[in-house]
């Protein structure tokens, strides 16, 4: 399985991640390497066999639907990197 | 005093042979003495002697925990309130977490004093700590070797006597690996077991904190802070935590230990190998049988693993996204470029390579053909160690298919880093508890025997672990230069 330099751009548009024009080339092999790994699996049978999501096949737990915590807005915005009247500000998305 | 183990350190507090300011400030004097080896990122020193100051007046009272007092080092994968919580990324590297990790808590109301916090590889994805951001850590036992990963800090500063003992997380080996090339006992409890709440996610279906100590009877007393029930953790299950220092002494006649054949086979490092087998030799003369199990999927483990581990990191990592909290990049000229540049300037090299291999196979098409698939193949690799387990009580077997190796010597191939991690992220798969114990040297490069039980089954873990230690003396080797 080979990736092409393309794809690992639109992958990386996806994760909306910046990656250097001259790693990309990398990342592709890289990723390819990374994927032929992955053709093993395909030698094994697994029609019959459910996808295991938890080690113990718990159920995620569920609590009442209360009020627990105590707003922190304050601090938490105290370490946001720009905020306004309780807001966090981020570049126009309307214009 | 930092040649002691936690119960002699407990002892003397008590019996005022020093005051816990004294003992905070020599681990703090060594920490700058050796600060070449870059175990740290962040030294607490003036909370860690306000902390010592508020321990010595409860220990002036009665009935206190085993814990007050004591100096240990946090993983910097845990938030720690007030205190800078960076992962090890630039990502972090302006983040002052505004509330503690369960973890953190549990120790804050035991008594504990927090020393600072250890360097890892960059949101703990490595196996080397040579992907951290504020550089790759030292091993004390060779100090041109990595320390292992991704807790290479905590393995590092326990091995150098930094710290009594320290915490750890492990996603796919990231607290035995490290503990095998250090020298010391690393332990990885059942999934669930430890809350995961305030410890930052890398792979939520995987990871689980443990403690990284000298000894399995310093462990036990780690592990008894950390473990519990813990409701803003969903992941965390509501299972009694029995006492880890009660069963420590028991006896190991009859027990019947399998070793898995696929731990032995090509790869192995011959001295590693050795070593492995002279250990499980003092198990035998302790009464145990031994025999040998397959897991027959386990193979699949490091396919299996580099899809899930991934695909869960990169949903993870998406909460990164220069906002809130972090690094945003200067002068975004709209919201798309504020992501983009804010996490391409601020991730490094292995965590972009990853958060692209998890976006590809979540992405539309490949979905059902890597995570799916993956997800099953893990199921399998997880049945194998139950009928493992109805035969055997534990297994036994290496926890790296060599000892530590040259700072940068492996850096320039990352297939050949995640093979490495054959041994243990099967257990991470599974969601099974395992521990790593000093075993002996392979070209004076220590070795860890790695032993594997059943789901919530620690203290046994610890039990099989203290009585190998109370035979041979490989755990009370200090490196040359640290004694």
């Amino acid at each position: 399985m080979t990736l092409s330099t393309e794809q690992v751009k639109k992958i990386a548009y996806l994760a909306r991640l910046g990656i250097d024009e001259k790693d990309v080339d990398t990342y592709a092999r890289d990723l390819s390497n990374i994927l032929d790994l992955m053709t093993q699996m395909s030698e094994t049978n697994t029609d019959e066999v459910q996808p295991m999501a938890h080690p113990m096949d718990k159920k995620q737990r569920l609590r009442a639907d209360a009020v627990l915590e105590i707003s922190q807005r304050e601090s938490f915005q105290s370490i946001a990197p720009q905020v306004d009247s309780g807001l966090y500000l981020v570049p126009k998305v309307l214009d | 005093m930092h040649n002691k183990t936690i119960t002699e350190l407990s002892k003397a507090l008590r019996e005022r042979e020093f005051s816990s300011v004294e003992l905070t400030q020599s681990y703090l004097d060594r920490i700058k003495k050796h600060n070449a080896l870059n175990s740290f990122i962040t030294i607490n020193e003036e909370m860690a002697l306000e902390g010592a100051k508020v321990a010595d007046t409860i220990l002036a009272n009665t009935n206190t925990n085993l814990l007050t007092g004591i100096p240990i080092a946090q993983k910097d994968i845990f938030c720690t309130q007030g205190v800078k919580t960076s992962c090890g990324s630039k990502m972090l590297d302006n983040f002052i977490s505004p509330y503690n990790a369960t973890v953190v808590e549990n120790f804050n109301n035991a008594g504990a004093v927090m020393l600072g916090k250890l360097n890892m590889d960059e949101f703990a994805m490595g196996s080397s700590n040579e992907t951290s951001f504020y550089g790759s850590v030292q091993n004390p036992w060779n100090t041109n070797c990595v320390p292992g990963g991704s807790s290479g800090g905590s393995a590092s500063a326990v091995a150098a006597r930094l710290t009594p003992a320290a915490t750890g997380t492990d996603t796919g080996g990231s607290i035995r690996q490290p503990a095998s090339f250090c020298g010391i006992t690393g332990l990885k409890p059942t999934y669930g077991r430890v809350s995961r709440y305030g410890m930052i996610a890398f792979a939520s279906s995987l990871d689980q904190a443990g403690p990284m100590t000298r000894s399995a009877e310093d462990a036990a007393l780690l592990l008894q802070t950390m473990s519990g029930f813990d409701t803003k953790d969903s992941t965390s299950l509501d299972i009694p935590v029995p006492s880890y220092s009660a069963s420590l002494n028991n006896n190991l006649e009859g027990l019947k230990i399998g070793l898995p054949k696929e731990f032995f086979s090509e790869g192995l490092n011959n001295d590693v190998a050795q070593t492995i087998e002279s250990a499980i030799n003092e198990y035998r003369k302790m009464g145990a049988e031994i025999k040998e199990v397959s897991l027959p999927h386990m193979k699949l483990s490091i396919p299996v693993y580099y899809i899930i581990a991934p695909a869960e990191c990169s949903a993870n990592l998406s909460r990164f996204d220069g906002v809130r909290f972090g690094y945003r990049c200067s002068e975004p000229k709209d919201l798309n470029d504020l992501y983009i540049r804010s996490r391409g300037e601020a991730f490094g090299d292995e965590v972009k390579r990853r958060i692209l291999m998890g976006t590809y196979a979540l992405s539309a098409g490949y979905y059902d053909a890597y995570y799916i698939k993956a997800q099953k193949v893990r199921r399998l690799i997880s049945e194998d160690f139950k009928q493992a387990f109805a035969e055997v009580d534990v297994l036994m077997g290496p926890v790296s298919p060599s000892p530590t190796f040259g700072l940068g010597e492996k850096t320039a191939d990352p297939i050949e880093m995640y093979l490495a991690d054959i041994y243990t992220i099967a257990v991470n798969l599974a969601g099974l508890p395992a521990i790593s114990i000093p075993a002996g040297f392979a070209d004076e490069k220590p070795v860890g025997l790695q032993i594997i039980s059943n789901y919530f089954t620690e203290s046994h873990l610890l039990n099989i672990a203290h009585k190998f230690q109370q035979t041979t003396h490989w755990h009370q080797l200090s490196p040359k230069g640290f004694e």
